[in-house]
């Protein structure tokens, strides 16, 4: 197994993430593309710390907590994100980021 | 030696009950009083302890005490003359600060003329505390009174104890400073606050000298050791040191004599001090005639080396003078003399006083530095006794006037404690046997026998018989004779009989009273007025009593053939070798002859109507003469019109044009070109550069604004897309360039 293999695996998660991200109009589809490119990046720490270090040594489970706290933390940001989410479809009678445009300088 | 040691004490607790007095005085029940007696008290206290552990640390030197040491040490000293045990003074300084490598501390130099100074001035403080408390009752300003008491008190122990001549430059200044505020402590009347500034600005004439003489002593330390200091020992070992040049010696004791004229009354500038008078009387008695003014005397007695080396004291050649001596002599008789022409009591006593610190600067001039110190001591008893005797009568009998010629005279009958008292201080003064200034008298005149001084022998002799004289003229007006205050036709009313031969005459006296420009009715308490003269409260003349006792019994502590006085407060260590001569039975007798002459010729003359009576008013050469008494020699017309006044004029008139020619014509040119300057400054700086800026800014910012605004599209995947595209450029950019 090569490190390459999984770089280019976090790589094509990541494309496709950000694809979802700039291309879905609907709000809970870009909160999902976000998930995958949190995933891309998981998937990087976790083949960086497996090929970092020697086998025995205790650092090589570095890379997968570092994962374990994403993680949680992404499951925190969609809680978050899911919310606004809820509270943009009260206030404007839809999920479509287009409508969104408040912000508009 | 716990009071050796800590004697700074004693100048510290006045101190702070100054700060006290100030701070909360007004609150207090007696108005701060309390404060002000309980802290002198505790010095005094102090001070006591002080001075009989200074005697048991002699005596200790000495080899054991009692009567049989004392018997073997008069016979071993018989025997071996100057081969004393050394007696090192106790001394205790810190760092006040440091320059350049040089430090200047404050300390104290505990030894036997300081114990002695310190006693005198505790105990005449306290009793002045103690007198005034009565004398200044229900007075404006009775707080800050007792306010100034305590300053003078602190400054005048931290000028005693100072182990440096830089700390007592300060005490001398501070003591300076009391005596103008206390003089013009009822300053509302113009001719006091014009006496406290005389008395500042004189005082400050020597102080010139006394500047100069501290940083010459410096710089004589400095030629002795190779590093310069301001300690006293030090600068007392340098004086005797042949290496010093003699002519800096010479320079820095006329420096210093300088500020001895000044601040102790000694003639040509004695003339603050009869106008210091204006003073409440208790600060006369206190700062005026005990302590204050024998700073002069005490510097002289401290830094006694550099006046016997650098005036030659001990080599009395060329007809045995020196300045001194000669300043001294001048002031016993100038003095004297004057005291006889004054209808104000307390000018007499204020006369008297400039004469007799005559003496002691005259003592220490003729080398006989313990005679000096002696006087000293003894003349602040006597001299302080026959002050607050003369507060007395003010106070009770003569409503609050000093005129013995108008307000005085047969007192002794209403009186008779303040009339003793009073007798028994001018019998001191007038040197009469057995009484304390007979003894210190007497020891200046021998000394300066012995001394090969014949001149000063006769001066001191002259002068005994003038304070013999004047005092009995004084002692006759106030209290013999018929009362002539302003109650005086009712006093006369209940004497019918004598009134009937002298009424008119009385109310003739009367009438005058009441035309008297110096007459200030309801002054002070107007309780006491329009009372007849009545004796003062214990308050008064518990005081009195205790300096009569000691104006009695202070001359003891040297009498012939036991010399306590020498033998304790004389410094055994880095001094100069004063030769003190034997008591001498014809030099004292004749004295006594000669004041008793003196007081007999004065009660012929006022008593019993004998001698010329009234002759300047027939001879025109006594006229003048007492023209030229009155006129007080013109020192004062001297100084104020001719040396004020032509200084005055002249150069008044070139500062006025200065002024208005040179002084205006620049202001007058600056305020031009500044309104010029401010002018250009508007029109180009600020409104052009400053406004201009300012202005650019905004618009920039506006239009630069309105540019990036269109990025700002609201649309939420719009700046996704920003982004990423950013991290893009980014990520591309460090490929490059790594």
């Amino acid at each position: 197994m090569l490190l390459n293999q999984f770089l280019f695996l976090g790589a094509f998660l990541f494309c496709t993430g950000i694809f979802g991200v700039l291309t879905r109009k609907n709000a809970v589809l870009v909160l999902m593309s976000i998930e995958l490119m949190l995933a891309a990046v998981n998937v990087n720490l976790v083949a960086f710390g497996a090929f970092h270090n020697a086998p025995t040594d205790p650092a090589r489970v570095v890379g997968q907590v570092f994962a374990l706290f994403v993680l949680t933390i992404a499951a925190a940001e969609v809680g978050v994100g899911l919310a606004i989410v809820l509270l943009i479809y009260r206030n404007l009678h839809s999920a479509d980021l287009d409508d969104a445009d408040t912000l508009k300088g | 030696m716990w009071f050796l040691d800590h004697a700074w004490l004693v100048p510290l607790i006045p101190a702070v009950s100054f700060a006290v007095i100030l701070l909360f005085g007004k609150r207090m029940p007696r108005q701060g009083a309390e404060v002000g007696i309980t802290a002198v008290a505790a010095s005094f206290v102090l001070a006591c302890g002080t001075l009989v552990q200074w005697i048991q640390y002699v005596n200790d030197h000495n080899g054991g005490g009692g009567a049989l040491g004392a018997l073997g040490r008069s016979i071993g000293r018989l025997g071996a003359e100057g081969g004393e045990a050394q007696v090192l003074p106790v001394v205790h300084h810190l760092t006040w600060f440091e320059n350049a490598g040089v430090k200047l501390g404050v300390g104290i130099q505990i030894d036997g003329l300081a114990v002695i100074v310190m006693f005198v001035v505790t105990l005449v403080s306290l009793l002045v505390h103690v007198y005034s408390y009565e004398y200044m009752r229900g007075d404006t300003r009775f707080t800050h009174y007792y306010a100034s008491l305590s300053l003078f008190t602190a400054s005048m122990l931290l000028l005693v104890v100072a182990d440096n001549t830089l700390q007592m430059l300060v005490g001398w200044e501070l003591v300076g400073l009391c005596s103008f505020m206390l003089i013009g402590h009822w300053w509302e009347e113009k001719p006091n606050s014009d006496a406290a500034v005389k008395a500042f600005l004189t005082t400050r004439t020597g102080d010139i000298g006394l500047l100069v003489g501290v940083a010459m002593t410096y710089w004589m330390v400095d030629s002795a050791t190779g590093h310069g200091s301001f300690n006293i020992l030090a600068v007392n070992q340098a004086a005797a040191n042949p290496s010093v040049s003699h002519t800096l010696v010479m320079w820095t004791a006329l420096a210093l004599l300088l500020a001895i004229i000044g601040k102790s009354g000694q003639f040509p500038l004695h003339t603050w001090l009869p106008d210091a008078m204006a003073g409440p009387t208790p600060v006369s008695a206190l700062i005026h005639a005990a302590t204050m003014v024998v700073a002069g005397v005490y510097l002289g007695a401290r830094l006694y080396p550099v006046f016997w080396y650098g005036l030659s004291i001990g080599t009395p050649g060329h007809g045995g003078l020196n300045a001194m001596a000669v300043i001294g002599g001048i002031t016993v008789i100038i003095g004297a003399a004057l005291a006889f022409v004054q209808d104000d009591i307390k000018k007499v006593l204020a006369y008297s006083t400039i004469s007799q610190l005559g003496y002691m600067v005259m003592a220490l001039g003729v080398g006989a530095w313990t005679a000096a110190v002696f006087h000293l001591f003894t003349h602040a008893f006597f001299k302080a006794d026959l002050f607050l005797g003369a507060g007395s009568v003010s106070h009770s009998g003569s409503h609050h006037s000093f005129d013995m010629k108008k307000d005085m005279g047969g007192l002794r009958k209403y009186m008779p404690q303040t009339f003793w008292t009073f007798i028994i201080g001018s019998l001191a003064l007038a040197g009469i046997f057995p009484l304390a200034g007979f003894w210190s008298k007497d020891e200046i005149l021998v000394n300066a026998g012995h001394n090969g001084y014949k001149a000063f022998l006769v001066i001191g002799a002259v002068g005994a018989f003038l304070t013999a004289a004047y005092m009995t003229r004084c002692v006759y007006l106030t209290f013999f004779g018929e009362y002539r205050g302003s109650v005086a036709h009712e006093i006369a009313e209940v004497h019918e009989a004598e009134a009937l031969a002298e009424g008119d005459e009385l109310i003739e006296h009367h009438l005058a009273e009441e035309q008297d420009p110096h007459f200030v009715p309801g002054f002070g308490h107007a309780d006491d007025h329009g009372d007849a003269p009545h004796e003062s409260n214990w308050i008064l003349t518990a005081p009195l009593w205790v300096l009569s006792f000691l104006a009695i019994f202070a001359g003891f502590l040297n009498i012939p053939h036991s010399e306590k006085f020498e033998e304790w407060f004389q410094p055994r260590f880095g001094f100069v070798d004063v030769h003190v001569a034997k008591f001498n039975v014809i030099v004292a007798v004749v004295s006594v002859l000669i004041a008793l002459f003196g007081v007999a010729l004065a009660y012929g003359y006022y008593w019993k109507g004998l001698g010329p009576q009234r002759l300047s008013e027939r001879n025109r050469l006594a006229h003048a003469g007492k023209h030229f008494l009155v006129m007080k020699y013109y020192l004062d017309v001297l100084y104020t019109d001719i040396i004020v006044g032509s200084i005055k004029g002249p150069i008044a008139n070139a500062a006025y044009w200065v002024n208005q020619h040179l002084i205006d014509n620049v202001l007058n040119d600056a305020g031009r070109t500044a309104v010029r300057a401010g002018r250009i400054t508007y029109d180009y700086i600020d409104q052009r550069g400053v406004d201009g800026v300012v202005n650019g800014l905004a618009t920039v910012t506006g239009e630069s604004g309105g540019a990036v605004r269109r990025v700002q599209t609201g649309r939420l995947q719009f700046y996704a897309l920003l982004l990423v595209l950013a991290v893009g450029v980014f990520a591309l950019a460090l490929w490059i360039f790594t």
